[in-house]
C-alpha cells in the first residue's frame, strides 16, 4: 500500500496538454523537484548496494541510510501541496494517503522501534521503495520534459505487478515483527485515567493497520492494473460511475 | 410509491386515453427509455381542458418499471443528457427543451431507502448504545463494574443531555422535518450508521468508564498538588447552559424551516427570522441549524472534557461546514435577492 504508484497516469497524459498552458514556474519547479527526488533515491539505492557489497551483510544497513531515507521520504509531503494547489492533477486525498503511509512506516515503525531495524523485511521494502521511486520520479521528469523513453513508461506500468505485492509483504512483515516490542514498551500509548479521558493502544492500532491492508491493497492494485491497460494497451475502460 | 411516469403533481395520473387535466395544458412525462425490447404500449392523448382539442398524442408510453420491475420509481433517474442532471418529478414535458421527439436517458440510482428509515436507525443507535455504556452492561468494562453507576454527577448529566439530544432528533424526524427527497441510496445507511454508532460508542465508553476523570478545578498548578475532589462545577454549568441554549436554538430553526414549506409541497423559499429570538441568527447565517448543532456539541465537549467528544465535534463541524457552504451556494444561485450579510455557518467567519 505504501509502495506508491500514483493513480494519476491518465491525468498525466492529459497533463501533457495542460502543462503547456500551466505556468512556466510550476513546470520549472516540478521538473527540478522530480529530478532532485530521482537523484535522492538513486543515492539511496547506490548507498544500499555499496553497503551490502562492502560489508556482505544487511545488518547495520538501515542505520547507515536512515538519515537520507528520512529526508527524502519526508520531503515527499510537498507532493500533497502540489495536488492541493493544482499544479499536479491528482487527488489530494489519494496522494495524502500514500505519502502518509510511507511517513508512518519510516517514522513510526522503523525509526522508532530500533530492534527491528536489521530485519530482512526492512531491506525488502526499502529495495522495493527505491526501485519504485526512481522509476516514478524519472517518469515524471521525462514527462515534464516531453521526452519519455518507452522503457521508463514500460517499467512504471509493469514493474508494480511484482513490486507492489513484494513491498506490501515487506511492510506487513516488519510491522508484525515489531508488535512484541510495542507491547513490551507500551510506546505511543496512553492509558486511563487521564485529564482528557482518552486512551490509545499503539499495539492494537498496528493490528488494525495490518488488517486494513486486506481491503485496501487489492483496490489499489486493481486500480493500477486498470491504469496499465489504459495507458500501455490503449484499452478504453468504461468506468462504473455513480 | 406511485408507479412512475405520468404522475408528477397530484392530479396527473397514468393511463391510456385522454386526460382531463386540471391546469391549462396537462402534461405527462413519458419514460421513453433507451431499451432494446419491444413491448405493449399505451397511447396517451393530451387534450385541452376547456376545448377538448387534441393537443398532442403520445404513443408507446408505459411506466418504465413495467418493463423493468426492479427499477421502481425512486431508483429512476431520467435525464435529457446522459451526463446531465436528473429531471424532477414536477418537471413538465412542455417546458423541457425537446423537439417533436424526445429522448430521455435512464440511469439506475441503485437500491434506495427512505430518509425517515435512515434517520431513525442512525439516531436510534446512539441513543441505545450510550445507555448500554451508562448502565455498564456486561462485557464492556471489567466484571466488577457490571451494572454499577458512576459516582460523578456530571456523568449522569451527560447521559441525560446525550439521550435528550438523540430523542429530540428522533422526534424531529417523525414530526418536524419535511424531506425534499423521499429516498437516498441504500449504501448510505451503512455509512451513516457506522459513523453515528461508532462515535457514540467511542464517546460513551470513556464518559461512563470507571476511571473517568470529570472536569476539575485546579487551585494550584504545581504538578505534585492533588486537587480536592471539587469538580469544575463552573465549567460544567457553563457547558450545560451552552448545550441547552443550542438545543432550543436548533429546534427553533427546524420549526422555522418546516413552516417555510406547506405540507406536501416542495417549494423553496429564503428563510427569515421569525418572532422567536432563536431564529434571529438567520440575519447572519444561512444554516443556523448547523451553527446550533456545533454549539451543542461544543457544550457537550466542555461538559465531559473528553477528547473523543472533541474529535466528534470537530469532524461534525467539518462535515456541516461543507453542507452549509453547499446550501449557501445554492441559495445564492436560486435567489437573486438573497441577503448578502449571511455567512454559511459561522457569522462573518465561515
Amino acid at each position: 500500500m505504501a509502495s506508491t504508484e500514483e493513480d494519476g497516469s491518465v491525468e498525466e497524459k492529459e497533463n501533457n496538454n495542460k502543462k503547456r498552458t500551466k505556468s512556466a514556474i510550476a513546470v520549472a519547479w516540478l521538473t527540478f523537484y522530480n529530478i532532485a527526488m530521482t537523484a535522492g533515491w538513486l543515492v539511496l539505492a547506490i548507498a544500499m548496494m555499496r553497503f551490502y557489497i562492502q560489508k556482505g551483510t544487511h545488518k547495520g544497513l538501515y542505520k547507515s541510510i536512515a538519515r537520507t531515507l528520512k529526508f527524502f521520504q519526508t520531503i515527499a509531503l510537498v507532493e500533497v501541496v502540489h495536488c492541493a494547489i493544482g499544479i499536479v492533477r491528482t487527488s489530494v486525498i489519494v496522494t495524502g494517503v500514500q505519502v502518509c503511509s510511507r511517513i508512518f512506516m519510516v517514522w513510526f515503525i522503523t525509526n522508532s522501534i530500533k530492534q527491528i531495524q536489521n530485519e530482512e523485511s526492512v531491506i525488502l521494502f526499502l529495495a522495493v521503495w527505491t526501485f519504485t521511486e526512481i522509476t516514478r520520479y524519472s517518469f515524471y521528469t521525462f514527462n515534464l520534459l516531453n521526452h519519455l523513453p518507452y522503457f521508463i513508461k514500460w517499467a512504471r506500468y509493469n514493474m508494480f505487478i511484482i513490486m507492489y505485492p513484494l513491498g506490501v509483504a515487506g511492510e506487513l512483515l516488519t510491522i508484525y515483527t515489531a508488535l512484541p516490542y510495542v507491547r513490551k514498551t507500551g510506546m505511543l500509548s496512553v492509558r486511563l485515567p487521564n485529564k482528557y479521558n482518552v486512551s490509545f493502544d499503539y499495539y492494537y492500532f498496528l493490528v488494525i493497520v495490518m488488517l486494513s491492508y486486506i481491503p485496501l491493497f487489492p483496490q489499489l492494485y486493481f486500480h493500477m492494473l486498470r491504469q496499465r491497460r489504459k495507458v500501455l494497451l490503449g484499452e478504453i475502460i468504461v468506468e462504473k460511475d455513480e | 410509491m406511485d408507479t412512475v411516469v405520468l404522475e408528477g403533481a397530484t392530479h396527473k395520473k397514468a393511463g391510456p386515453g385522454s386526460v382531463p387535466g386540471v391546469p391549462a395544458p396537462p402534461v405527462k412525462r413519458p419514460k421513453a427509455k433507451k431499451a432494446k425490447k419491444a413491448v405493449v404500449f399505451f397511447e396517451v392523448e393530451i387534450l385541452d381542458a376547456k376545448t377538448k382539442d387534441k393537443l398532442c398524442f403520445l404513443d408507446k408510453v408505459r411506466p418504465l418499471h413495467k418493463y423493468y420491475p426492479q427499477w421502481y420509481a425512486a431508483r429512476q433517474s431520467i435525464r435529457l443528457d446522459p451526463k446531465g442532471k436528473s429531471l424532477k418529478d414536477e418537471d413538465v414535458l412542455q417546458h423541457l427543451p425537446v423537439g417533436t421527439t424526445a429522448t430521455f436517458y435512464f440511469r439506475d440510482l441503485g437500491a434506495q431507502i427512505s430518509w425517515v428509515t435512515v434517520f431513525l436507525t442512525e439516531y436510534g443507535g446512539p441513543l441505545l448504545l450510550y445507555l448500554m455504556f451508562y448502565f455498564r452492561v456486561p462485557f464492556i468494562y471489567a466484571p466488577k463494574y457490571d451494572f454499577t453507576t458512576s459516582k460523578h454527577w456530571v456523568v449522569h448529566l451527560a447521559c441525560m443531555c446525550h439521550s435528550f439530544h438523540y430523542l429530540k432528533r428522533l422526534l424531529e424526524t417523525l414530526f418536524v422535518h419535511r424531506f425534499s427527497h423521499g429516498t437516498m441510496p441504500l449504501r448510505n445507511i451503512f455509512k451513516n450508521c457506522t459513523y453515528y454508532w461508532g462515535f457514540a460508542a467511542w464517546m460513551a465508553y470513556y464518559i461512563n468508564h470507571p476511571l473517568y476523570t470529570p472536569p476539575i478545578h485546579y487551585y494550584i498548578n504545581h504538578p505534585l498538588y492533588t486537587p480536592p475532589t471539587i469538580y469544575g462545577e463552573q465549567q460544567v454549568r457553563i457547558a450545560l447552559v451552552i448545550f441547552l441554549f443550542c438545543q432550543v436554538g436548533n429546534f427553533s430553526i427546524h420549526i422555522a424551516l418546516r413552516n417555510l414549506r406547506p405540507p406536501g409541497s416542495k417549494t423553496r423559499k429564503i428563510p427569515y427570522p421569525t418572532k422567536n429570538p432563536f431564529t434571529w441568527i438567520f440575519l447572519l447565517v444561512s444554516c443556523p441549524n448547523y451553527t446550533y448543532e456545533l454549539g451543542s456539541w461544543f457544550g457537550f465537549t466542555l461538559m465531559t472534557q473528553c477528547l473523543p467528544v472533541a474529535f466528534f465535534t470537530a469532524v461534525g463541524f467539518i462535515q456541516m461546514t461543507v453542507w452549509a457552504k453547499g446550501k449557501h451556494r445554492s441559495y445564492l444561485k436560486e435567489f437573486r435577492d438573497y441577503p448578502p450579510l449571511r455567512s454559511p455557518i459561522l457569522p462573518f467567519v465561515l
